[in-house]
């Protein structure tokens, strides 16, 4: 049974062992004993190397109480869509955590710097996880700038680490990248909090940019630009609602209705069906980013 | 479908990806090599091994081709010492990734003590994981230098079910066989074999245990080397379930004993690997689709001149 007072280890472990053999739950275990003694690196490395092996690489699938108990553990953290040997193989570096957080970061940076696509995306995930999140922030943002998709939403999704870590330049270029990559912006954790001026107006330039080029502007955009929406803005917001298919009209609505603005407001009056809409809550950005 | 089991895409173009898929080549598997040029320490080597373990991997799904690797320090770059010593130090942090598949190129070029030193060394580790073992036999003094490898193999007691005799020619094959070896011919322009030589070995010795590769790289080579001796065994007159073993089956068989490639792989995709391996487009770049799902077989007027001599 998870209880609320558990560690993310403790639920990691769990879970993994709730999902696998009696073999490979004792396997798993013993790895994790080991790994807690004085382990060699070669026992980290044949650890991390027979997880998949052992262990599968099939989703979790958590349970709406599971879910729960991992927010409990730590504030935001979201791994309703880890699998079986993310969680276990984040449950081996954390069971290497010594009192020297020097010596954890040291091993840590080794595992990333040789570790394949899986290992890298367990272990960027895992980011929430670490002691000392100020010493991983940039590891994290070497995540945002992999030209690997999967690694690139490792951080950027359903990840608190961004929303708590990044200083406000890797913040604006972690969105900005997920918009140019063909990324969803709805998974990013903290995205109306961190909304600035500064993202707005990179954001606008590039919907110039793509219209300039005849190509298709993400309607998630514009949620980012809503709240700090300036004069140029509500002109872009404006062409949008004029001009934009369904679903980039809908975005436009929204933001104006984050805007707070009496210039937004009547712009956003102008369109009754849509006005109504945003009032009614009938228009969210989930489904926006659905498309 | 082909197995191609000797590339090195990390030389190749998108251009290449697109067309083996098209021709129907589901896998390939990239082994450790040098670079044309020899690295100068260890830290060259790391970011190597990553690479092919992973954006090399995740650029091929992007194109619909599953790609594996193998891992080891080839016999070139076993006679820098400082650098051998280094190498055979961090080879057990890759030797376990997911879709390496042996290790691997081993084997000798100039059949020196350094070079024998470090392949015997290699062959333990391998054996110690349970894993096959890709042997690069030499472009000179070919024929000792490939017998010298079995004996050593067999020396250090590896079952020669585990473990792929590559670049053979005529003047090996048998005895790669009678040994019980898996031989594997790489079907390469002007240096190694060429294709129609290919048709003559599989109408002589069959289809158990021989199988052929493109050995792709930096050179004038073909990525489309394996459909197109497929294609050739066909006008040839070789049996259809003949040419399945040597350009898919038995490569298959040989390295599916890592546990690392199966069919299911390009098949019936995990879950999981249809979101990230398969789903990205960061190569792919502004809004193209990723092309998913087995190809056809190949139309052979699109694989242009079959012939590789």
């Amino acid at each position: 049974m998870t209880s609320p007072k558990r560690t993310p280890q403790e639920l990691l472990s769990s879970w993994v062992v709730a999902r696998s053999s009696a073999a490979a739950a004792d396997w798993f275990l013993g790895q994790i004993e080991r790994l807690k003694s004085s382990p060699t690196e070669k026992d980290i490395y044949l650890a991390l190397g027979y997880t998949t092996r052992k262990l599968g690489k099939s989703d979790l699938e958590l349970k709406a109480e599971e879910r729960a108990a991992a927010a409990a553990a730590r504030p935001y953290w979201d791994p309703s869509d880890w699998s079986v040997d993310q969680a276990a193989r984040i449950v081996f570096v954390l069971a290497g955590q010594t009192r020297d957080s020097k010596a954890f970061k040291t091993r840590l940076e080794t595992l990333f710097n040789t570790a394949d696509v899986w290992e890298l995306i367990a272990f960027y995930r895992g980011l929430p996880l670490y002691p000392n999140a100020v010493e991983h922030v940039a590891r994290a943002r070497e995540g945002t700038r992999s030209a690997m998709q999967p690694i690139f939403e490792a951080v950027a999704h359903r990840n608190p680490f961004p929303m708590e870590q990044f200083d406000e330049n890797a913040w604006n270029h972690m969105v900005l990248k997920a918009l140019f990559i063909g990324s969803k912006l709805a998974p990013i954790l903290g995205l109306d909090e961190r909304a600035n001026p500064h993202l707005m107006r990179m954001l606008c330039d590039y919907a110039h940019e793509r219209w300039a080029a005849q190509r298709p502007v993400s309607p998630e955009l514009w949620r980012c630009v809503g709240p700090h929406a300036d004069a140029a803005a509500l002109e872009d917001l404006g062409r949008v609602l004029a001009t934009g298919a369904k679903l980039e009209r809908q975005a436009a609505a929204l933001a104006l209705a984050s805007a707070r603005n009496p210039e937004a407001e009547r712009r956003l009056r102008g369109v009754p069906d849509l006005d109504e809409a945003v009032r009614a809550g009938t228009i969210r950005w989930i489904d926006i980013a659905r498309g | 479908m082909f197995l191609d089991s000797h590339t090195h895409m990390v030389s190749r173009t998108t251009d290449d990806y697109e067309r083996m898929a098209s021709a129907g080549v589901v896998a390939c598997i990239e082994p450790a090599f040098w670079l044309g040029q020899p690295r100068t320490n260890v830290g060259s080597y790391i970011d190597y091994l990553s690479l092919i373990c992973g954006f090399e991997r995740f650029r091929a799904g992007q194109f619909g081709l599953r790609h594996y690797c193998t891992v080891g320090l080839n016999p070139k770059e076993a006679n820098n010492e400082e650098l051998a010593e280094a190498v055979l130090e961090i080879l057990p942090r890759y030797a376990l990734k997911e879709g390496v598949v042996a290790i691997g190129e081993l084997g000798y070029d100039e059949q020196t003590a350094l070079e024998d030193k470090y392949f015997r060394a290699q062959l333990e580790l391998a054996k110690e994981l349970a894993l096959p073992v890709m042997i690069h036999t030499p472009h000179r003094d070919k024929r000792q230098g490939t017998l010298r490898s079995m004996a050593v193999a067999l020396e250090h007691k590896l079952d020669p079910s585990f473990v792929v005799i590559d670049h053979n020619n005529e003047e090996t094959v048998r005895e790669v066989l009678e040994r019980g070896f898996w031989a594997a011919f790489s079907i390469y322009p002007f240096t190694k074999m060429g294709n129609e030589r290919m048709v003559e070995i599989v109408r002589a010795y069959g289809a158990e245990r021989i199988f052929c590769d493109s050995a792709c790289d930096w050179g004038v080579s073909d990525p489309l080397a394996v459909p197109k001796t497929a294609e050739l065994m066909r006008r040839g007159g070789i049996s259809e379930d003949a040419i399945e073993k040597v350009t898919y089956l038995n490569p298959l068989a040989a390295y599916g004993k890592s546990g690392q490639i199966k069919e299911d792989d390009w098949l019936n995709p995990a879950p999981i690997d249809q979101r990230t391996l398969y789903m990205g487009n960061s190569v792919l770049r502004g809004g193209q689709t990723p092309k998913v799902g087995a190809a056809a077989r190949a139309d052979s007027a699109a694989l242009g001149d079959l012939k590789i001599v």
